[in-house]
């Protein structure tokens, strides 16, 4: 049974952001933002959202639009869950989780198809398949239903900004080698392509998004060597 | 039946889930580790794609998209719903997922106790709710033929997991360089895997 008199006081935690010793940029919080750029990483660490990684990082502009999508809809479930974690029964968090990641998701959808057509029809799926995009839900569950606002919201802006990071770098790799152009403008000079240089189909090919991906932990793990698995 | 069968290869090899259109990425990574836990996720897939695809099928036809409506009043038959589809989707499978728990755990506990753990980790697989979208984008013309696309790329699942894990449990004994080990060297090798389906592309029945 919860202690009657613990309730008034949850409550005023729960609309304060922070208690007032820490400070809104403190050193813990920073970590919440900037380790999942390296360390931490959603897709290179902890394996997660990489459904939708990949197939949209044949070119750089759906790829940034995607990102800022996930940083949206991330900023914003995060937030809401955090509001409400302590009415969520347990046993139905998954379905409430759920509703509202898809209503932020519709949201966005909504949002682009207005003001960017072209990119969400290039999109395609993928915006959809935010909701079920792993990073989303597994920061729910292992964050925001456990901290503060203001935390969580740190997490979610760090974790999406860690995931759009890999995939701005990915498609930056496979637009320039792929079609030699970044964000739809030619930078290889027609002089190299007179002097026989052709641009290498290969990348703009899915599998591509596979390889680039895994040469890049290669290329972390052997920077930071406390990554590496033992199997 | 030719046409169907036509769709169910093409679901199975040449739109491969995982290969193609890599959905259902964090499942297929974290479950390959062996081959017995790969094939239970697999079926699970499989089960529930079959069930989910043709039921959303149904609800996009008669309630989501422009002019659904019309069934029921002729006045009704400018509505477009289907903005709502993501949430109607994901609520399906959802409670799809839990009604086929159920029902697998009153009537087949031997299957139950194998797929038993998986099932409600597949309610936020990718695969699932792609399979979903991508038949709202295919206009298929019936309910069959949206179940065989979901059977299809069920399969489709199931043999690109079986592949990795039965890789995955031999590369064990190999020389891998160390940063590479574990997550990276299975990227790589997803990636050459993708690389030989792509020459199923083009294959017609």
């Amino acid at each position: 049974m919860v202690d009657k008199e613990a309730i008034p006081s949850k409550k005023t935690t729960l609309l304060f952001l922070n208690k007032e010793s820490e400070p809104l940029f403190s050193k813990k919080n920073r970590a919440l933002l900037t380790d999942p750029l390296d360390d931490d990483n959603p897709i290179t660490v902890q394996v997660l959202g990489i459904c939708s990684a990949l197939a949209i990082t044949v070119q750089l502009k759906p790829a940034l639009v995607m990102s800022l999508s996930v940083v949206a809809v991330m900023g914003a479930s995060n937030v809401i869950i955090s509001i409400l974690r302590n009415l969520i029964p347990n046993r139905i968090r998954i379905i409430v989780q759920l509703v509202v990641v898809a209503s932020m998701v519709i949201l966005v959808d909504q949002i682009l198809r207005a003001y960017a057509y072209d990119v969400s029809k290039e999109l395609s799926i993928f915006i959809g398949l935010i909701i079920t995009n792993c990073i989303v839900m597994g920061r729910l569950e292992a964050f925001a239903l456990g901290n503060g606002v203001w935390k969580s919201f740190l997490d979610g802006i760090g974790n999406a900004a860690g995931y759009g990071f890999i995939l701005i770098i990915v498609a930056f790799f496979r637009e320039l080698f792929g079609s030699g152009k970044l964000f739809g403008f030619q930078v290889i000079p027609d002089a190299l392509y007179e002097m026989g240089y052709e641009n290498n189909g290969l990348m703009l090919l899915s599998p591509m998004a596979l390889i680039t991906v895994g040469v890049f932990i290669w290329l972390q793990r052997a920077r930071n060597r406390k990554l590496i698995e033992k199997n | 039946m030719e046409a169907y069968l036509n769709l169910f290869v093409k679901s199975i090899f040449i739109e491969n889930m995982i290969f193609a259109y890599f959905l259902g990425m964090c499942s297929y990574l974290a479950v390959s580790k062996t081959v017995k836990t790969a094939v239970g996720l697999g079926f699970a897939v499989i089960f529930v794609l079959a069930i989910t695809v043709p039921i959303n099928f149904l609800l996009d036809t008669y309630l989501l998209r422009p002019g659904a409506l019309q069934w029921m009043d002729l006045s009704y038959a400018e509505i477009d719903l289907s903005f709502l589809s993501f949430i109607m989707f994901i609520a399906v499978i959802a409670s799809m997922v839990q009604l086929v728990e159920m029902i697998v755990e009153k009537f087949a506990p031997a299957l139950y106790g194998a797929l038993g753990i998986f099932l409600p980790l597949i309610a936020v697989n990718c695969a699932i709710l792609g399979g979903s979208l991508f038949m709202q984008q295919k206009d298929f013309s019936g309910v069959t033929e949206s179940a065989v696309y979901g059977l299809g790329s069920g399969v489709g699942w199931l043999l690109a997991i079986l592949a990795i894990a039965a890789i995955r449990e031999k590369i064990i004994y190999s020389n891998v360089p160390a940063p590479l080990r574990g997550l990276g060297i299975t990227f790589i090798i997803t990636g050459l895997m993708a690389l030989g389906f792509m020459s199923f592309m083009g294959i017609k029945l």
